[in-house]
């Protein structure tokens, strides 16, 4: 089992997680695609570690993992707040901030 | 194809043991990719949300055969666990039927998101095959070392990167305190106390309680406007968050005249069965 | 050699041992501060000081001239050589080793001056006061007038070249006042406005002369610039010496900044008479003679200033007999008397003497004949075309024979002061040089014909009076000043001239040799007498015996081009204001074009590019993040290519 298919895999599932952030309005939608980019580069240190024969790749995934947990508490918050506020979660009406 | 020839080209000790990881990486590949395009393409948040656990799942299990088990647990515990519960109850609150719509209005984002998409991914993979190498080193050392896989990241967690993890939970300390701040409604006037309350009622023209939902409604009670006594539906029964996304039935005309005459003590038959269905 | 060289051979050296001021000479702050004070209260003191501010103003002359004598009294008891006293008063500029410090230098020349400027001074206030009686703004004409006299008292007893500066501006500045005193005529705004401009051209060459003199002599005091003239080199000197010209030309109106005196008769007429005619523009000939020492040095300078003053005597001459304009007119003779002051200055030390006393004579008969010009305009409802006048003897008996006393003191008749101060400046030009001799001989024939038209148009012939005036003599408050005038210009040249009295008296200041004619003086007294009559009599024939037509006839070429001010004006809007708004225009083109549109440009190219540059920034979260991902993708692809 070459280990290089564990990196595309990963290369490619953090490529669909940036298509999401791109092509999705839906903030919470948005937000798993961002989970998934997350995901994707933990897949890759985890194979980094298997190659490399040492166990810093996981303890860095793990902290992503706890990073990710922290993040995602907050940005909920804030989704939250958005849609309390304006009735909707959709990314691109939170566009005030322009020239 | 590469993948085949590597494969075939690696010696004998390994290819025992990767035959069966090979097919737990196919199939897992396969899980999340699907999983991942779903989230991707489904119109429902919450379809998008159902698909990427299931990409969550399968990365777990590739952590497992990648020599990670405390990292797949980790994976299932922390992220199908908690991170997609947290999802779905968010989607709950903002509502589970919305969907959005495919119409892309930036103009030109479609086509150049998909296409440095596609040229970041091809770079990636372009990259990676450049540079690393085809056997890996494999964990048994490592993990052996400490007398297992949890053993030895405990000892690095709390040996090397003693400092980071302390970070981390002043990080995830100040982002529940945040998440609280964030969340809390501050109340900017005083709260009106009972008789203000009442004073208010009377004042508004309204001076009993208002009807329970669902009075008198023959649906789906807690959705049902309730009807006033002279037989029009109040909107202000339904509670707040399903007024705007749940469909209100529309008020069956016949009932009220039933209604409003056993309400003037006249003989009513029975209703009409069909008519309510 | 120089044929200018003669009168320098020997040069009395004047004395300059300068004494502290003690005893009755402490006063000498006086002279200034008096009228300095009245010009302070009448003109920051608004409305409540109407009812008497002409009497202070007058008040503060008389005090002025009372002081003045008091010093020429206590001057008469000290010896000649103790004459010259300089009271210091406070620092003023104290840098490094340039020291003009506020002092006063009071000697026998500025005594003269002092005397002259704080008598006919005091006449004119009095005059003024019945003069302007009906003139809503009279407080503020004798605020104007005290600051006149209080600057041009600054004028002449500064003891350094700074100060005397600052006194020559604020008599530039008197004089811009009081000609633009009907400032709601546009005429005299102009009027004023051409004078202030034409003396900054002039006030440029004295600024440049007292630089010259503080590079040269390291100092701007008197004492200073003049002692160590010797010592300067030959260049340094005529420098200094033209610049100073310069600067008298503008104060003086000579040629070729002449253009400004005759606008400046838009003033009222006792302006006329004690600033435009008897005092301020004299102010030039106290510069050239107060800086005697540097032109006895350069002979360059001397001959220019002869020439300048030469040109000058003809053209004021010429303008003054053909301008119908009484007061016009007697710009034109004032222009003329002051060319032979100026000529006479630049004698060297043959003429000071004589260029000072025909300036005190030229104050007394030109202010006298003035103050009857304007006793005439009183009477002829400020009418000023003679053309119009004739026969105003009848009505006008005072005036006309204190006028007439002028005319003959100005026409060089003996026993009147003309007399003895002209024919000394003509005998000494003839002692120097043949032509400027012959200049001065000529313009007293000229003198006397225009002098005789104008006494002849106004005073006799026929009525052409217009039919609402009715001439009436002025009153007393006028005409009191007027006859002491007429009899300071009646005797003092017999008082002063023959007996030798002011030669002795300017001598330690000035310098004197006594000018040696190549014929006798006698010969040049019945020869310029001869002139004179001849002139006069041409002129009485023309204007008094023949009627005078009422509108001006066309006349020859040169009338013509004298009514036209010898075209001084066309030839300063040709040479200069021509040019210069062109100049202008194409500076004004060129920022608005070239300097704007290069700085509009810039501004609107960036400005351009910005505004589409922030269309960039939508506040699409999305669009921010297709530009995170281009970044990366660029990021990866280097990687990859550097890897490979």
């Amino acid at each position: 089992m070459n280990p290089m298919n564990y990196l595309y895999l990963s290369a490619v599932l953090f490529t669909i997680g940036a298509l999401g952030v791109l092509l999705r309005r839906n903030a919470i939608v948005v937000f798993m695609s961002v989970e998934l980019m997350l995901n994707a580069s933990n897949l890759a240190f985890v194979s980094f570690a298997d190659i490399h024969g040492n166990l810093d790749g996981q303890v860095m995934a793990f902290f992503v993992m706890v990073v990710a947990a922290a993040e995602v508490v907050v940005g909920l918050a804030i989704i939250m707040i958005i849609f309390r506020t304006r009735r909707s979660a959709s990314v691109d009406e939170a566009n005030l901030l322009k020239y | 194809m590469n993948t085949l020839l590597t494969a075939v080209t690696t010696d004998a000790t390994t290819t025992t043991a990767s035959t069966g990881e090979a097919i737990v990486f196919w199939v897992c590949a396969a899980v999340a990719v699907v999983g991942a395009l779903g989230m991707l393409l489904s119109r429902k948040a919450v379809h998008s949300a159902l698909f990427i656990a299931g990409t969550m799942i399968s990365l777990a299990v590739l952590y497992v055969s990648l020599d990670a088990p405390f990292l797949g647990m980790t994976q299932i515990v922390v992220y199908t666990g908690a991170v997609m519960m947290l999802f779905l109850f968010v989607l709950m609150v903002v509502g589970v039927d919305s969907s959005d719509s495919l119409v892309e209005t930036l103009r030109g984002q479609r086509a150049a998101s998909v296409l440095l998409g596609l040229g970041f991914a091809g770079l990636l993979i372009a990259g990676v095959g450049a540079a690393v190498v085809d056997v890996p080193v494999g964990l048994d050392a490592a993990n052996s070392e400490y007398g297992g896989n949890v053993e030895g990241i405990a000892a690095l967690i709390f040996g090397r990167y003693v400092l980071a993890f302390e970070a981390t939970s002043a990080l995830l300390i100040a982002a529940a305190l945040g998440a609280m701040v964030l969340a809390h409604r501050e109340r900017s006037e005083r709260r009106p106390s009972q008789r203000e309350l009442s004073e208010q009622r009377v004042r508004d023209g309204a001076p009993q309680n208002l009807p329970g939902p669902g009075v008198y409604a023959r649906h789906n009670a807690l959705g049902t406007p309730a009807l006033l006594p002279d037989g029009t539906p109040t909107d202000r029964s339904v509670p707040e968050p399903l007024r705007g996304v749940s469909a209100v039935v529309g008020v069956d005309h016949e009932d009220t005249e039933r209604v409003n005459a056993l309400a003037r003590g006249e003989a009513v038959g029975p209703a009409d069965e069909e008519g309510s269905s | 050699m120089s044929p200018f060289s003669g009168a320098v051979a020997s040069v009395a050296e004047p004395s300059s041992a300068v004494s502290e001021a003690s005893g009755v000479f402490g006063l000498t702050w006086l002279l200034i501060a008096l009228p300095l004070l009245g010009a302070a209260v009448l003109l920051l003191g608004g409305r409540r000081t109407n009812p008497w501010g002409h009497w202070l103003g007058v008040l503060m002359a008389a005090g002025s001239f009372a002081v003045a004598v008091v010093l020429f009294a206590g001057m008469l008891g000290l010896g000649e050589e103790e004459r010259s006293i300089r009271q210091f008063l406070f620092d003023w500029v104290f840098v490094g080793t340039f020291e003009a410090p506020v002092a006063l230098r009071l000697d026998q020349l500025s005594m003269t001056f002092v005397l002259l400027i704080t008598g006919v001074g005091t006449l004119i206030h009095i005059y003024s006061v019945g003069y302007m009686s009906h003139d809503p703004d009279r407080r503020r004409f004798f605020g104007y007038l005290n600051l006149f006299v209080a600057s041009m008292l600054l004028l002449v007893l500064a003891d350094n070249y700074l100060l005397l500066y600052v006194g020559w501006e604020g008599v530039g500045l008197a004089s811009y006042l009081l000609i633009g005193f009907w400032y709601y005529k546009s005429s005299a705004a102009v009027a004023a406005k051409k004078a202030f401009v034409v003396n900054r051209v002039g006030d440029v060459g004295l600024s440049l002369a007292i630089m010259l003199m503080f590079v040269t002599f390291g100092s701007v005091t008197f004492e200073g610039v003049l002692d160590n003239a010797a010592a300067a080199s030959d260049s340094s000197l005529t420098w200094i010496g033209l610049a100073l010209l310069l600067g008298a030309a503008g104060k003086s109106a000579q040629f070729p900044l002449q253009s400004w005196l005759l606008d400046a008769m838009e003033g009222p007429t006792p302006v006329s008479a004690l600033i435009h005619a008897a005092t301020m523009v004299t102010a030039g000939v106290y510069l050239i003679v107060r800086s005697a020492d540097i032109f006895n040095l350069s002979e360059t300078a001397r001959t220019a200033v002869i020439v300048i003053g030469g040109i000058t005597l003809v053209m004021g001459a010429i303008i003054g007999s053909a301008k119908d304009d009484i007061k016009k007119a007697l710009a034109g003779s004032t222009m003329s008397q002051i060319g032979y002051m100026i000529l006479a200055a630049g004698l060297g030390t043959v003429g000071y003497v004589f260029a000072i006393f025909h300036l005190v004579m030229h104050g007394f008969f030109k202010a006298d004949m003035f103050l009857g010009a304007g006793s005439v305009m009183h009477g002829m409802n400020d009418q000023v075309n003679m053309r119009r006048f004739g026969l105003l003897r009848t009505v006008m008996v005072t005036t006309w024979i204190t006028f007439g006393i002028g005319w003959l003191a100005i026409l060089g008749v003996p026993p009147f002061s003309g007399f003895f101060s002209k024919d000394k400046i003509i005998e000494a030009a003839f002692s120097v040089n043949a032509v400027a001799g012959w200049v001065t001989l000529l313009g007293a024939g000229i003198t006397a014909f225009y002098m005789t038209r104008l006494f002849a148009m106004t005073f006799h012939g026929k009525k052409r009076w217009t039919d609402d005036v009715h001439p009436h003599e002025s009153p007393w408050i006028m005409m009191g000043p007027v006859a002491v005038l007429a009899l300071l210009s009646a005797v003092a040249g017999l008082a002063l001239g023959p007996t030798g009295l002011f030669e002795r008296w300017l001598e330690p200041v000035t310098g004197f040799t006594e000018p040696t004619p190549p014929v006798a003086p006698a010969v040049i007294s019945i020869a310029a007498l001869v002139l004179v009559l001849i002139g006069a009599g041409i002129a009485w024939v023309t204007y008094a015996r023949n009627p005078v037509p009422e509108v001006a006839p066309a006349g020859n070429l040169l009338t013509r081009a004298a009514r036209a001010d010898l075209y001084g004006d066309a030839v300063n809007e040709a040479v200069f204001m021509r040019p210069g708004q062109y100049l202008t225009r194409w500076l004004v083109w060129f920022d608005n074009r070239v300097v704007d549109g290069a700085v509009n440009g810039t501004a609107a190219t960036i400005g351009g590019l910005s505004g589409r540059l922030r269309r960039l920034q939508t506040g699409f979260t999305r669009s921010y993040a297709l530009s995170m991902l281009g970044g990366a993708a660029l990021v990866a692809a280097v990687l990859v290519l550097v890897r490979l």
